[in-house]
């Protein structure tokens, strides 16, 4: 098992400060305070539907906060303009739940797209290693001329990883990266988490409802309850409570 | 329930529709026109919009040319005038058959597979992941396809008039006996540089409207594979309605330059 990196530093990358965000009358974030720090995997932890995703979509500009403040890398999100946005944009990595590679597209075109668009100076052989050194670094070379549609769902999610990966983003933001997956795939998604976290040296939150994901990856836990964040600290710090919202997760995740 | 957050009504979603439109077009005509642009992107749109329609439309241009002559062919008889077949087929099909059969072979093929295939990359995510990789999706994908319609339906518009030519041809020789030089001659003596100058002001709407109207409701799909398959819809349906109401504007606004 791949160890996940221990020395974090005092410095936020990102800074989240009463985020409300409501759809139509129903308000998912109710004034959510979250830092995040450079070097560290922070877990949010949460129900299905109660603004994990949200939450990451807006920090990367996908969608706009109703109210709040939320900078990352020093920049307020809903401030910048689209051009400043998209220069963001390359510091910040997302990786989604269903990973959203291009299907009409090869793998070796996925990784390529967001290189040969964003780092015009690259010349083709400079583009064709960079890719290759990726998909060897998420042990996935030999489907470079596959396309998505004939791997299967760990593989893309590595692909997915891997496209994100190229532009070396500084923080990391995985949308349920072991959604759907069996423990064996998990396991490796969890070790290539904290790989992707020692050797390209991220901050990255990681959504989930998966607490053994939660545990292996990472350094600091939030649960998100009601639209806010309840409890916040290490694994055993947030599940070493009474309150009876957080327990039933933890028992159905280990002891069902 | 506060007034202010009610569910909007009929007429203000229409409002709030035609809205949008206006912004999507607006936003075309702002990133269309503004570098970076997408020349690969369009020359690759126009391979599949332009090059792949080519099939379709010379079985449809040829069939087209060959049955107009011969339904024309009994009426122009009665008045002992089929010398003017050749003039009354390429009147025919330069102002009106080949614009309209050419759009509206595309808004069926190209419309609803622009619709389709921004629906699906719109509910899969992968506009987003486009747009969280610091490429701006709007101009990568609705720019290069709207401009690759505009291009290539003008230019598919005058290969379906010169195939139903061909078919017509083929008809009024093996009835009439006449030579392919006495035919041309004769269908072009009768073609103005108005007609040409309509067709082609009429091919580029056309194509205008169908590469907005498959992206448009492809890039604002929702609700899953319901919504893809919506989307492609939407793009046929709304695309032909308004290409017959396009036609018959143009046709009333290039009669006016005709009298």
């Amino acid at each position: 098992m791949k160890e996940k990196a221990k020395t974090i530093s005092t410095e936020k990358v990102i800074e989240i400060k009463g985020l409300v965000k409501a759809f139509g009358n129903y308000e998912v974030l109710k004034g959510v305070d979250l830092d995040l720090y450079k070097g560290e995997n922070l877990v949010v932890l949460g129900k299905s539907g109660t603004g994990k995703s949200v939450l990451i979509k807006i920090i990367v500009g996908l969608l706009t906060p109703d109210q709040g403040e939320v900078k990352v890398l020093n920049q307020i999100i809903d401030k910048i303009s689209y051009k400043e946005l998209l220069l963001l944009r390359l510091k910040v990595g997302f990786s989604f739940q269903n990973s959203a590679l291009y299907d009409s597209m090869t793998i070796r075109e996925n990784l390529e797209f967001p290189l040969v668009r964003n780092q015009k100076h690259l010349s083709k052989e400079e583009v064709s290693i960079a890719v290759e050194e990726m998909l060897d670094a998420v042990g996935l070379s030999q489907t470079i001329n596959q396309m998505p549609s004939e791997l299967s769902g760990g593989q893309r999610k590595r692909i997915g990883i891997a496209r994100t990966l190229i532009l070396r983003p500084e923080i990391m933001l995985y949308d349920e990266p072991t959604a759907g997956l069996d423990p064996i795939t998990c396991f490796e998604i969890n070790n290539l988490i904290n790989e992707v976290q020692e050797r390209f040296h991220t901050s990255s939150i990681i959504i989930t409802h998966d607490l053994t994901c939660a545990k292996a990856v990472g350094n600091r836990v939030a649960m998100l309850l009601g639209g806010k964040f309840e409890h916040k600290g290490t694994f055993e710090e947030v599940f070493n409570t009474t309150d009876d919202r957080v327990q039933p997760f933890y028992d159905y995740n280990f002891i069902q | 329930m506060d007034s202010n957050t009610e569910a909007p009504g009929k007429l203000s979603r229409m409002f709030l529709t035609l809205y949008d439109v206006f912004q999507f077009i607006s936003r075309f005509f702002k990133e269309g026109f503004l570098p970076p642009y997408e020349g690969k992107e369009l020359m690759k749109q126009c391979y599949d919009i332009g090059y792949k329609s080519l099939a379709l439309i010379s079985l449809t241009g040829f069939i087209t040319g060959v049955v107009f002559t011969k339904q024309s062919r009994p009426s122009l008889a009665e008045f002992g005038a089929t010398s003017w077949l050749p003039s009354l087929v390429g009147i025919a099909l330069l102002r009106t058959l080949a614009p309209l059969l050419t759009s509206l072979i595309a808004a069926g093929k190209v419309g609803s597979s622009i619709g389709a295939e921004l629906g699906s990359m719109r509910v899969t995510e992968q506009i987003d992941a486009m747009e969280v990789s610091a490429t701006n999706p709007f101009k990568f994908l609705v720019t290069t396809r709207v401009l690759a319609a505009t291009i290539t339906i003008p230019i598919l518009t005058f290969y379906t008039a010169m195939v139903g030519m061909l078919g017509a041809l083929l008809n009024v020789s093996t009835s009439e006996g006449t030579s392919a030089k006495a035919f041309f001659q004769s269908a072009l003596e009768s073609i103005t540089f108005l007609d040409i100058t309509a067709s082609t002001v009429k091919a580029i709407l056309f194509g205008f409207t169908i590469g907005m109207v498959g992206c448009y409701q492809g890039y604002n799909s929702s609700k899953g594979t319901e919504g893809v398959g919506k989307a492609a819809n939407s793009a046929v349906v709304v695309g032909m309605f308004l290409i017959f109401i396009e036609e018959v504007v143009s046709v009333q606004f290039f009669g006016l330059f005709r009298t």
